[in-house]
């Protein structure tokens, strides 16, 4: 243990002025190095439009057609070699095409053992009567999780390029301030017709999202697709209502909310089922009858998780488009 | 291949090259939102329904709505009418201004 400076001394150390500076007390230029407020750039109206001239002038000289050969050349050269680079991939494509194996023909590389194992036991192994949520569900479902990250991951670089932050004190952005507050300005406010039309049919999509996430293992459909569903019905009743009717049931800490729950259950379901598939463990998860709306084991409740981040991430793509934020 | 997968075919090459020949930013929005739609279809004629929901939620609706705000963003859309919108923002800023947020 060393001994413990006394004050006067700290003050002058390193750590002292290197951790003032961290906390942000003290700016280490001031008053050591002469700092001059920057004047605003005044452009000189008398050297722009010389500039300008010059500029007219060279473009003049140079893309003069008459007088130019060598660049008329070009040009002809130019959109004679794209029009054949063109002609050239085309034929090359569909030549390709032409010596494929015909769609479902037994020769292709597609048909082999593991497609065959999918449609002979995928009921009995997932519990789905759907092949296709059986396979992207329970044997592929690594690589739907990654696809729900992917769509966060999109949300999150929207969010960098698009969000406009207030600073600490709670001002918000300079660069907002040219903007107008609302960008419905345009519109006609409080549209009857799309405000009736909203409220018959936003109930009905988002019952047929639901619909289609929940009956993902029966029938065709599943996560993303009634996610998109639902996600396109918010979107209907935000043009029709405004934000101020979204912001009571949607902000930005219910899609971070919804998001870490969703995603962080389907690692942890999947990584259970995991290991216990590799171990040759028997799962605790029941399969329950093919058929029944409460079957398949993991799949609904990993299609309900992957779903409403789907939703979510719709809705909140185009609320940060439309102003920058939730 | 039936005569109904032909024509939807077509109207799939019609689209995906008029997309890139009309002039106007917001027809082109439109020809893609009509092409995802025909692909849709088409989707249910090759018996893959997922495929046909996924579609015309996302490439149909959605895409195309951020399209449209993004057009609006840049002021792509009535480029025309362009003056006569700033004209309508000045009046209506003191009215409207911040009631909707």
């Amino acid at each position: 243990m060393s001994k413990r400076k006394p004050a006067e001394e700290y003050h002058k150390t390193f750590a002292f002025h290197f951790f003032s500076w961290l906390r942000g007390e003290k700016d280490p230029y001031l008053g050591n190095v002469e700092m001059k407020p920057q004047k605003e750039y005044e452009p000189d109206p008398e050297l722009h439009l010389r500039h300008e001239k010059e500029h007219d002038a060279i473009l003049d000289k140079v893309y003069d057609m008459k007088h130019n050969r060598a660049l008329g050349l070009f040009h002809r050269l130019y959109q004679a070699t794209s029009i054949l680079f063109c002609l050239f991939l085309m034929a090359l494509l569909l030549v390709t095409i032409s010596h494929l194996p015909a769609t479902g023909a037994a020769v292709k590389p597609v048909n082999n053992e593991v497609a065959a194992r999918y449609i002979e036991s995928g009921l009995e192994e997932t519990g789905a009567v759907n092949i296709v949520a059986g396979m992207i569900l329970d044997y592929r479902a690594f690589d739907t999780l990654g696809e729900s990250h992917v769509l966060f991951v999109a949300t999150i670089t929207v969010l960098i390029m698009l969000r406009l932050d207030k600073n600490k004190k709670g001002e918000p952005n300079p660069l907002t301030k040219d903007m107008n507050p609302n960008d419905r300005i345009y519109e006609p406010k409080n549209d009857a017709i799309l405000q009736m039309v909203a409220s018959f049919l936003v109930p009905i999509i988002i019952i047929f999202g639901i619909y289609i996430i929940l009956n993902g293992h029966l029938g065709p459909g599943g996560g993303f697709s009634g996610g998109a569903v639902i996600g396109a019905g918010l979107i209907l009743y935000l043009n029709a209502f405004g934000f101020g009717k979204t912001e009571r049931f949607f902000t930005e800490k219910t899609y971070k909310w919804i998001c870490f729950f969703s995603l962080s259950f389907y690692c942890l379901a999947k990584s259970y089922s995991f290991y216990t598939g590799a171990n040759h463990l028997h799962s605790i998860i029941p399969k329950g009858t093919p058929g029944a709306i409460l079957s398949s084991g993991l799949i609904l409740p990993l299609n309900i998780a992957v779903g409403l981040v789907v939703a979510c991430t719709m809705y909140a793509f185009y609320a940060m488009f439309r102003k920058g934020g939730f | 291949m039936t005569a109904f997968q032909i024509i939807l075919m077509g109207l799939l090459i019609i689209c995906a090259v008029s997309v890139s020949f009309s002039k106007n930013l917001l027809n082109s929005v439109l020809i893609y939102m009509s092409f995802s739609l025909v692909m849709s279809l088409l989707w249910i004629c090759l018996e893959s329904p997922d495929l046909a929901i996924t579609e015309a939620a996302v490439g149909a609706g959605i895409t195309s709505v951020l399209f449209f705000v993004t057009l609006k963003k840049i002021h792509a859309i009535n480029v025309a009418e362009k003056e006569e919108e700033q004209k309508a923002t000045q009046r209506n800023l003191p009215e409207n201004g911040g009631k909707d947020e």
